[in-house]
């Protein structure tokens, strides 16, 4: 059912926003996620247009949003989840059996894959998870198409009873496009939950439904050789086949040096349009296939050559013609197809004259975790210890010159992974650092197992009060809803003592003294002992006056900036040191380490 | 309106994301087909930030190939260097003279020589105008607003072919309400300098 209101506007649009308008405009009922860049956009855009009649929350992590999207799309809501690549990893089980056991309303799965990587651990492509699932996959190549795929995957998942990917990447998800926006939208009122034995997974069911899974395979892939989505253009019998943001760079590449190459879109990777592609291919000798992360299509095309007996030379990652990690670009892509179709290959762009000095992201001036880390270095120092990180700002605490993160690996791991240190390694002592929204996310268990098996390590839980790390995302700690409600704070300290730890702390990171008699406490207890620093992030609070250095009782020792590396604090040429007042937070931690007194102002 | 690369860099917290909504939003306004993209994430804590803006309606992809920008807008000396190999021959540039230090500069690890970084930028080319952002930004009532007084030197200048009205509308339809005042002069002093400096 349409409503009758129609007003188109022209607005310029993030590709995540697209995607989040997109959902709305398909009538969408329950969106959950877990932040994650370059996801995140997508369901704070939801939250910020809902007019009341859609249920969208930030859940502790992608599991749970998975399992809650699926109770949802069971009773036929059309539902949305929203993750990046890396929480796919986490939510594979429920997405697993869901592929199983379907749905009845729509669902999409939105996962942004981060090639390059920009901000993520992995460069994993989750078009692999399509076909490891057995489910759909759309890859858009601009931000409009993104804001077409999501309402098509409403409906393909509708009538297909599977939930569909919708994976974007980020030069998708942050790129913003002027897209037509049309005020109406479909109200989709979900049926409700009726009682099956179809919910219920069982080895049984689990085998016929495989069954039918499979045949839907060949169905889809019919469906997508009539979508829109794939396409073929140009002329000539050296063809390329690209997908995701590799097809822009094709189009912009073959429009830059005026060539007309056979060109094959393909905007549905899995399951492949496969008849699409064989005429494609019966009308070339080669091919050139341009995609990012992995060989996917190019795999696909291979292997419908040797079912189909075509000759046809399939160039791409597996003979080393592209990158096989990393980002693409247009320079990347251009210089590809031209030595390809025997175009001259421009110089590569200049160096800078001179080298310039790096600028790696560091921790904010006046960030408490900066505090904590000190702290906890103060306290150590000469002792024998390891310190495992987590995922979150605070892994830039691995910089010089706190150097306070010795590992890092996923989502929970830092509690985790001190444990097997300690149990290889029993006289060292083991600190794991972990955010409040990452705690949440995955660190419990990993406490539980501490205490259950009896592992000597220190927990540092890291509470700035937000989800930091993604652009400040609330979490059970903060207890603000995305439906703009406010539940009970879950505090952490109490959690920490009802697992069974006795010895935990509460304490301001920024009161030094304290905090590094903690530290030198928790060190000797004989057992789990657990620091919660909890001070907030600085990007939440009002900004202070800033301190400022007087000039004539600095003695340019530069300690201060040795000691904790402020983004705020600079060296002029006399090697006095400086404060940058629209940065300064007045934090107070060069204060309290200035030996010359000649930090003023209130910290 | 010709095809128009611009490049927006500088360091994370300066503002560059508002910038290039505010041209997007221009060249709406001016009918202008549009297209940008932005570094967000790890990228933004005190890391190099850079956004790109193109408008004209040539491009598939939001990224601006190395000797295609049209205009790069320098919020920072060494991060305007760093780019300049994204500007095209007979493009132009505005910039900042501010100097943000890297940690690893504080920290002795590394040097800021900002010298060669100016004799850098007159190497590459005399369609150049260097302002004080800052100093400009202060006397429009926070130096938060460095951005938009480089979009006022933009277009005061006469690189940035969007009117100064479209830009004011943009302002007023992107900011908070409570920070126009503020925007709009920043742009003002921005524009005004520019255009007394090119005549």
């Amino acid at each position: 059912m349409i409503e009758s209101r129609c007003i188109v506007l022209l607005k310029l649009l993030m590709g995540n926003e697209a995607i989040a308008l997109g959902a709305i405009k398909a009538g969408v009922n329950v969106v959950c996620g877990y932040p994650g860049t370059p996801s995140t956009e997508v369901l704070e855009t939801v939250a910020k247009h809902n007019d009341g009649s859609i249920y969208v929350e930030w859940s502790v992590n992608e599991k749970t949003a998975m399992e809650v999207g699926a109770g949802a799309a069971y009773s036929g809501a059309r539902t949305m989840v929203t993750m990046k690549q890396v929480g796919l990893n986490v939510a594979s089980d429920p997405l697993m059996s869901l592929a199983y056991i379907g749905v009845k309303g729509g669902m999409v799965i939105l996962v942004a894959d981060d090639p390059g990587p920009l901000s993520s651990q992995t460069e994993q492509d989750t078009r692999h998870f399509a076909k490891f699932s057995n489910l759909p996959v759309l890859d858009p190549t601009t931000p409009e198409e993104a804001y077409e795929m999501v309402q098509y995957a409403f409906e393909l998942s509708e009538q297909v009873g599977l939930p569909v990917f919708l994976r974007p990447t980020t030069r998708i998800c942050h790129a913003c496009a002027p897209i037509e926006v049309s005020e109406e939208k479909i109200n989709h009122k979900p049926e409700g939950f009726i009682k099956d034995p179809k919910w219920v997974i069982f080895p049984s069911l689990a085998y016929k439904r495989h069954i039918e899974i499979e045949k839907l395979q060949s169905h889809l892939s019919d469906l997508f050789d009539k979508s829109a989505f794939n396409a073929v253009s140009g002329q000539g019998r050296l063809g390329i086949a690209a997908s995701g943001i590799a097809y822009a760079y094709a189009c912009d590449a073959l429009k830059a040096m005026g060539s007309d190459v056979k060109l094959l879109k393909v905007g549905t990777p899995y399951p492949f349009p496969k008849a699409t592609a064989e005429s494609f291919l019966n009308e070339v000798d080669q091919v050139l296939v341009l995609e990012e992360l992995d060989p996917v299509v190019e795999e696909a095309l291979l292997e419908l050559c040797a079912q189909k007996a075509l000759c046809v030379k399939v160039l791409g990652k597996k003979d080393g013609t592209t990158p096989c990690c990393g980002e693409f670009s247009f320079e990347i892509v251009y210089n590809t197809i031209a030595k390809y179709i025997g175009r001259d290959v421009p110089a590569a762009a200049e160096a800078p004259s001179q080298p310039l000095p790096s600028r790696p992201p560091v921790l904010c001036a006046g960030c408490p975790h900066r505090a904590s880390f000190y702290a906890v270095k103060k306290a150590m120092k000469g002792k024998k210890a390891v310190f495992t990180g987590d995922i979150g700002c605070y892994t830039l605490g691995n910089a010089k010159p706190l150097n306070m993160v010795d590992t890092c690996l996923c989502m929970g791991a830092s509690i985790s992974v001190a444990q097997g240190i300690k149990r290889v390694e029993p006289d060292t002592t083991l600190f794991a650092f972990i955010g409040d929204s990452t705690f949440f996310h995955t660190g419990i268990p990993g406490i539980i197992n501490a205490v259950y098996n009896q592992t000597n390590l220190v927990l540092v839980v890291l509470d700035n009060s937000t989800t930091a790390m993604t652009g400040h995302q609330p979490h059970p700690g903060i207890a603000k809803t995305m439906m703009g409600n406010v539940s009970e704070k879950v505090s952490i300290p109490r959690i920490l003592k009802a697992i069974g730890i006795k010895n935990v702390w509460t304490l301001n990171p920024f009161d030094q003294k304290a905090a590094i008699n903690a530290v030198q406490d928790a060190s000797q207890i004989n057992g789990v002992s657990a620091i919660v620093f909890e001070a907030p992030c600085i990007a939440i609070i009002p900004k202070p006056k800033a301190l400022s250095v007087e000039n004539d009782k600095c003695r340019a020792c530069g300690l201060c900036v040795k000691e904790i590396g402020c983004p705020s604090q600079y060296v002029t040429a006399d090697k006095k040191v400086h404060i940058e007042p629209s940065t300064c937070y007045a934090c107070g931690l060069c204060k309290s380490i200035c030996a010359f007194d000649a930090i003023g102002g209130e910290a | 309106m010709m095809k128009c690369d611009v490049l927006i860099t500088g360091v994370g917290g300066q503002g560059q994301i508002l910038a290039s909504r505010l041209i997007g939003a221009a060249a709406i306004i001016e009918n202008q087909p549009v297209r940008t993209g932005e570094t967000i994430g790890m990228s933004q804590r005190g890391g190099c930030v850079v956004s790109h803006v193109r408008i004209g309606g040539e491009s598939k992809s939001a990224t601006i190939p190395f000797g295609y920008a049209d205009l790069i807008i320098g919020f920072e000396l060494c991060e305007t260097v760093r780019s300049l190999n994204r500007l095209s021959p007979d493009g132009g540039l505005i910039v900042n003279k501010q100097t943000i230090n890297p940690v690893t500069v504080s920290l002795g690890m590394e040097a800021y020589d900002t010298e060669a970084m100016e004799k850098a930028l007159q190497a590459k080319t005399d369609k150049r105008l260097i302002v004080d952002g800052y100093g400009l930004a202060q006397q429009a009532g926070s130096v938060k607003a460095v951005n938009v007084v480089l979009l006022g030197a933009a277009v005061g200048s006469g690189f940035l072919k969007l009117s100064r009205e479209s830009f004011i509308e943009a302002i007023k339809s992107t900011v908070s309400q409570k920070f126009h005042e503020l925007n709009v002069k920043a742009f003002e002093l921005g524009y005004g300098f520019a255009n007394m400096a090119m005549k």
